[in-house]
C-alpha cells in the first residue's frame, strides 16, 4: 500500500493567495496541480513536502486563448483541454501530436500543462514541444511576474528556474506565418514514457528553412533542444537530405543514458530517424501538404 | 481537515488527513467499495471515478482535493433498481470475467457515451487505453461499450 507521508494542506483560490501561502511556507511547500506526478513521488518518498498548496480551485488559470499574436495557455489547463483545443491544433500541430501520446485519456483529464513542465521530468513530452516552438513561460512571484524563454526554463532533471516562492502561471507561444510542426514518440507500450521522442517546428521562406526549433525528449539533450542540428538547418533548403543530416547531428550531440528501455546506440539511432521524420512532417504541414 | 464531498448525490462530511487518497476515502471512510483499489500508480484504472463530470484515477488524488466537489462512483450508475445501459451491456456481452477492472471500465464507458454517443471501435479502445483488464477480456469489454451505444451485431 502506497500512502504519502503526513503533509499539511492549503487551498488557494487565486494566484495572489497561492503566492502568499508560498511566501509563508516556502521552501517546504509544493504547489499541487493535477498531482499526477507529485502524488506518486510523495507515495515513494521521492518528494516529501511539508505543505501542499492546492491550486485546482484557481479557475482563472485554466484557459487556452489567442492574445496579441500569441497562444496563451494557463498553467492549470488540463492535457485534455490542450488536445481538444482547435486553435492549438491548427497553429501548433506538434502539441496535438504530443498530447495524443501523453499517458492515457483519464490521466490527461486531470494532469495539467503547468504541472508537467514544473515536474521537469527528462522524459516528459511537452518540455521538448515548447522548446521546439520557442515559447516562453510566465512565472509569478512576490515581486511580480517575469517571462523566461522555454529553453531557459529547465536547469536539470526535475529542476526549473521557478523559485521556492514562485509559481508558473502561463505558457506563451508565438503564432508565426509559414510554420509547421510535428512530434513523434517511440515507447514500449501505449501510455508509457518514451524510449526517445523528437519534435520540430519550422518556419519557411520559399523553399528554405528560415528558422527551426528541434526538441528532444528522454535522450539527454541540454534544455531538451538539438541546438547544433538547428544551427545546421537554418538557411538550408527544406529537403530530405538536409533533414537526414540534421538527424545525424542531433543524434551525435545528445547524451542518452542506457537503461531498460534500450542501449545508447539504439537511442541515438532513434534520435536520428525521428528528427528527420518530424522535420519532414513539419515542412509538409507548413506547405499545407500534410494533415 | 473537515471536508464535504457529494458522492452519488449524497453529501458526506468527514474529518480526514490531507494525505488520505480519494480511493481510500470512498472505500474505507464511506464504505463504497464498488471502486477498486488496484495498482496504486495511476496505470490500471480500476479506481476510476468521476470528479465533477470527468473520469479521474482516484488512487492519484487526495480526498481533500474533492472537498466541495461531486464524485460519481459505480454505485451511482444505476437509477434505483434500473441498471444503466452500460451495466446491462456488460452483463449481456460478458464484459467482465473476474470483475476487478469493471467499475473503472464502466465509469469511463458511461463518460465516453455521454460525450460521443456513437463511437467507433477505435474510439472505444482509445477511451479505455488507460485501463487494464488482467483477464485480458478486452474484446468483450469493447463489444459491451458498443452495445451500450446501440450498435446491433456488436456482440452478445
Amino acid at each position: 500500500m502506497q500512502v504519502p507521508a503526513q503533509v499539511e494542506y492549503e487551498k488557494a483560490t487565486s494566484v495572489t493567495q497561492a503566492l502568499s501561502l508560498l511566501a509563508r511556507y516556502a521552501p517546504g511547500a509544493r504547489i499541487l496541480a493535477g498531482g499526477h506526478s507529485l502524488i506518486p513521488m510523495m507515495k515513494l518518498r521521492l518528494a516529501q513536502p511539508e505543505v501542499l498548496i492546492d491550486i485546482n480551485p484557481i479557475q482563472a488559470l485554466r484557459y487556452i486563448e489567442p492574445v496579441a499574436g500569441e497562444l496563451r495557455i494557463g498553467a492549470l489547463a488540463r492535457h485534455a483541454d490542450l488536445l481538444a483545443d482547435e486553435l492549438a491544433g491548427q497553429h501548433f500541430a506538434i502539441l496535438h501530436d504530443a498530447e495524443r501520446v501523453i499517458a492515457d485519456p483519464v490521466v490527461r483529464n486531470w494532469g495539467t500543462i503547468g504541472g508537467s513542465l514544473c515536474q521537469a521530468d527528462p522524459s516528459e513530452d511537452l518540455s521538448a514541444a515548447f522548446a521546439a516552438l520557442k515559447g516562453s513561460m510566465i512565472i509569478a512571484g512576490p515581486d511580480g511576474s517575469r517571462e523566461v524563454p522555454a529553453r531557459a526554463f529547465h536547469t536539470g532533471p526535475y529542476e526549473t528556474v521557478v523559485g521556492p516562492a514562485e509559481m508558473l502561471t502561463e505558457i506563451r507561444l508565438p503564432i508565426r506565418p509559414g510554420s509547421g510542426s510535428a512530434y513523434v514518440k517511440v515507447a514500449r507500450r501505449a501510455g508509457d514514457w518514451p524510449i526517445g521522442a523528437a519534435g520540430a517546428a519550422v518556419w519557411l521562406e520559399g523553399d528554405r528553412i528560415a528558422d527551426v526549433g528541434i526538441g528532444l525528449t528522454a535522450v539527454g539533450a541540454e534544455h531538451f533542444v538539438a541546438a547544433e542540428a538547428e544551427e545546421f538547418l537554418r538557411g538550408q533548403p527544406a529537403a530530405s537530405d538536409a533533414f537526414a543530416r540534421a538527424g545525424q547531428i542531433a543524434a551525435q550531440h545528445c547524451h542518452p543514458a542506457p537503461d531498460q528501455r534500450g542501449p545508447v546506440s539504439y537511442k541515438r539511432h532513434l534520435v536520428g530517424e525521428l528528427t528527420a521524420r518530424v522535420l519532414r512532417t513539419a515542412v509538409g504541414r507548413a506547405r499545407g501538404l500534410a494533415p | 481537515m473537515k471536508i464535504t464531498v457529494t458522492v452519488n448525490t449524497t453529501d458526506y462530511t468527514r474529518v480526514v488527513e490531507p494525505r488520505l487518497l480519494l480511493i481510500h476515502f470512498l472505500r474505507d471512510d464511506l464504505g463504497l467499495t464498488g471502486s477498486h483499489w488496484g495498482c496504486d500508480t495511476s496505470n490500471c484504472g480500476a479506481c476510476v471515478v468521476w470528479l465533477d463530470d470527468t473520469p479521474v484515477k482516484s488512487c492519484t488524488l487526495l480526498a481533500v482535493m474533492a472537498d466541495g466537489r461531486r464524485v460519481t462512483t459505480v454505485e451511482g450508475l444505476a437509477s434505483g433498481r434500473q441498471l444503466d445501459p452500460v451495466q446491462e451491456a456488460f452483463a449481456a456481452c460478458h464484459g467482465l470475467q473476474c470483475g476487478f477492472c469493471t467499475p473503472g471500465m464502466m465509469m469511463t464507458a458511461r463518460w465516453l457515451l455521454d460525450n460521443n454517443p456513437d463511437p467507433t471501435e477505435a474510439e472505444v479502445r482509445e477511451a479505455i487505453s488507460g485501463q487494464v483488464c488482467r483477464c485480458t477480456g478486452y474484446e468483450n469489454i469493447v463489444r459491451s461499450v458498443l452495445r451500450a451505444a446501440g450498435r446491433d451485431g456488436a456482440g452478445a
